[in-house]
């Protein structure tokens, strides 16, 4: 039995030995494996990266499986993705395992380079793996709006049509970029066709050639030590700082540090999988036909931010904001390293940095949560579908009941949340006479201002009548109804003489 | 476009080094080395030859003329629209190809004021694009993505737009409203083309005016905007 083993274990030994005295690789490739690791920095803390690769591997290859399926034409590719998610065997599995990675990815890829920024891994002499980490960052969510875009349904088609809005802006040449963008003059065949060479070929190939460029680096100027407060990054000294870090305690990164990449990997892969199987696929939402418009058009999560951003700037602010913004951030970024390319590495020596990033993140943070549930939006069956509350209509008189209907009717509602209920882009209505007089509410009616249209034209008088009537209830608590000053003076004869001709 | 000494290159005969024959290697790396720069010249311009075509076929898009892509399409009978109101219309978009099924469609709304008075406003708002809704009693457009609203006129009531709605040049031919549309509208490409405003954009100059409650304006002079 012995011997048997003996002699398979040579056999396949010969057989390596065939393959290798012809590809030369077993011995770069140990090399590689084994760079000295400074010991501290086989942490917890340095599994990202790894992870991210682990992640795109995951994504080309259910995508491959997915693009055999998959028709990228725009007359069926909807109807492709309902044949994957309910005829192919575990199409849906797929469908799913390929949307989540996608957002695990950039969680991770993000979480990877809020790392490197916090431990001042892109200082000298790692500069330009940090600057390719950028073009890493923007091509994965490339592949993420592409993505949306391979998709094809409602959200896709209104969120090219968003796209090609916000291009339409460039000065100059804004409608030759919409046409380039979408290929034609229109949303259709050539657009899709467009994002698919790029979802599936251009980025994934740009990005997969910059990984490797990013994983050679890494091996080349070895992983970041752990920062040490006071211990100062300079040019001059820095290589054979790390170089006797290496040396004395250094350990071979495979196996000693990379178990813990390895565990996390599977973790996150398994991660990926169990949101797959228990949330399922992403959409498709409805078929992307333009004449169906009963529809509220969303980003997915990643982008949900700049759908929140877009919707409160200022209009005479928009145009400069979506052209410059990116530039200064995107430029930041890369710019970073070359400026800050020495000194203190550890957060605690950088409270800039950490400033910073809370900022950034707590800022991204509010605006993806405001667009998950977009309190600009009306909502537009709010006036059909939710009741008055009937606290609201006890002990009222016949012409503030007719108040009552006429808000519902007028669709009042979708803007403004009675009782908790309808729309956020105005504000609820359930104390307003407390905080306005009579006079207000009428003006503000019928003129708007801010961000309210004017209702003049599409109320009678005497449903303004009877609308404001009805308002004129809406005290929270019975409180007092808002009093306009000015007017208890007049009565009182206190302002005689020159304020009340100014007119 | 063959270099002309070609031939001569590798007759030369492999001898033990010398002094006189490194001269010679000398020479000839030199040659060669000329002639690899010449290689890459070559394909230089072979190069710039090949990008034309290629840069030109992904290019192609940006360069036709917007308006090229407009043509008159029928929305129907005009008696489809009764006067003073608006009703959402769809068509065939005279630019679709045959890969473009559904995505081919358009909608847009129309409003016929009064006899052969119309406004035809794109679908797409011109803040970013979203499909806006229309609500007959309270009058407004509304957009579902950011929350622009638009008068019955197209004109801009509130919201992130920044103008009102886009408005397709029409005409009557027969019974037919006719409109002109084609690229997708934006504000790089505003459907309609100038064309002296009509009449309905005077009445949104001025603020909605309270048609009464002249008393309650009388009591309460201005508040604050
Ligand atoms: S797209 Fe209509 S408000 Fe933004």
């Amino acid at each position: 039995m012995a011997s048997v083993n003996k002699r398979s274990n040579s056999q396949i030994k010969k057989t390596y030995e065939w393959f290798d005295r012809r590809l030369g690789l077993a011995k770069p490739l140990t090399e590689a494996a084994q760079h000295p690791t400074p010991e501290r920095s086989a942490s917890w803390w340095y599994v990202f990266g790894s992870a991210a690769t682990v992640l795109l591997i995951l994504q080309v290859v259910t995508g491959i499986l997915l693009a055999l399926v998959y028709s990228p034409s725009a007359g069926e590719a909807w109807g492709s993705l309902q044949f994957l998610n309910h005829d192919v065997t575990l199409g849906w599995v797929l469908r799913a395992i390929h949307g989540w990675g996608s957002d695990f990815m950039i969680a991770i890829v993000l979480m990877h380079m809020v790392q490197v920024f916090m431990f001042g891994a892109y200082k000298f002499p790692r500069e330009l793996t940090w600057i390719i980490g950028v073009f890493l960052l923007l091509l994965t969510l490339g592949m993420a709006f592409t993505g949306q875009v391979m998709r094809f349904d409602q959200d896709a088609y209104w969120g090219l049509g968003i796209g090609a809005s916000i291009l339409s802006r460039v000065p100059w040449i804004g409608g030759s970029l919409v046409h380039l963008l979408l290929g034609g003059p229109i949303i259709g065949g050539q657009t899709l066709t467009r994002f698919f060479a790029l979802h599936v070929f251009i980025i994934p190939g740009t990005l997969l050639l910059l990984v490797g460029l990013h994983v050679w680096m890494v091996l080349r100027l070895g992983i970041n030590e752990w920062p040490m407060p006071g211990r100062i990054v300079s040019k001059a000294t820095y290589e054979r700082e790390y170089h006797e870090l290496t040396e004395k305690n250094g350990i071979p990164f495979v196996p000693d540090a990379a178990w813990k990449d390895g565990v996390f990997a599977a973790a996150i892969l398994l991660a990926v999988i169990a949101c797959a199987l228990f949330f399922g696929p992403f959409g498709p939402t409805g078929q992307p036909d333009p004449t169906i418009i009963q529809t509220a058009p969303k980003p997915d999560f990643a982008f949900l931010w700049i759908y929140a951003v877009l919707a409160y700037l200022p209009p005479d602010l928009e145009t400069p904001f979506i052209f410059i913004a990116p530039i200064i951030i995107i430029g930041g970024m890369l710019l970073l390293p070359l400026v800050a390319g020495e000194g203190e590495k550890h957060w605690k020596r950088r409270p800039v940095a950490v400033l910073m990033v809370s900022v950034i993140a707590v800022t991204l943070a509010i605006f993806t949560h405001l667009g998950t549930y977009t309190p600009w939006s009306p909502i537009m069956e709010a006036w059909s579908a939710e009741p008055i509350p009937t606290a609201y209509l006890q002990h009222r008189s016949p012409l503030e009941r007719q108040g009552a209907i006429v808000l519902q009717n007028k669709q009042c509602r979708d803007c403004h949340a009675l009782g908790g209920v309808g729309g956020m882009r105005g504000p609820a209505l359930d104390s307003i006479a407390t905080r306005m007089t009579e006079d207000q509410i009428i003006r503000q009616v019928l003129q708007g201002g801010g961000n309210m249209p004017a209702y003049g034209k599409a109320l009678s008088p005497a449903e303004t009548r009877a609308l404001v009537a009805f308002l004129m209830t809406l005290r929270e608590k019975n409180l007092a109804p808002a009093v306009d000053a000015s007017r208890s003076l007049a009565h009182s004869g206190a302002m005689h003489v020159p304020v009340a001709t100014t007119r | 476009m063959t270099p002309p000494h070609e031939p001569s290159a590798p007759t030369q005969p492999t001898t033990p080094l010398t002094h006189a024959n490194t001269a010679a290697r000398e020479a000839l790396h030199s040659r060669r080395a000329f002639l690899f720069k010449l290689s890459l010249y070559l394909n230089g311009v072979v190069g710039a030859v090949l990008a034309v075509p290629l840069v030109g076929y992904v290019l192609g898009p940006a360069f036709k003329k917007t308006s090229s892509y407009n043509s008159w399409v029928s929305l129907g009978p005009i008696s489809d629209f009764p006067e003073g109101q608006t009703r959402l219309a769809d068509f065939r978009n005279p630019v679709t190809t045959v890969s473009d099924g559904e995505t081919g469609k358009v909608a847009c709304w129309v409003r016929r004021i009064e006899g052969e008075k119309f406004q035809v406003f794109a679908i797409n708002c011109a803040h970013l694009g979203c499909p806006v809704r229309w609500f007959e009693q309270s009058r407004l457009f509304l957009c579902p993505c950011h929350g622009g609203a638009y008068y019955e006129d197209g004109s801009r009531a509130s919201g992130p737009p920044e103008r009102g709605l886009f408005e397709y040049q029409y005409k009557i031919v027969g019974s037919q409203l006719m409109i002109e549309a084609g690229a997708m509208p934006t504000l790089a490409n505003e459907a309609c083309a100038k064309k002296p405003r009509p009449l309905v954009n005077i009445e949104s100059q001025q603020p909605a005016a309270p048609t009464q409650q002249a008393n309650d304006a009388e009591r309460s002079s201005a508040w604050p905007a």
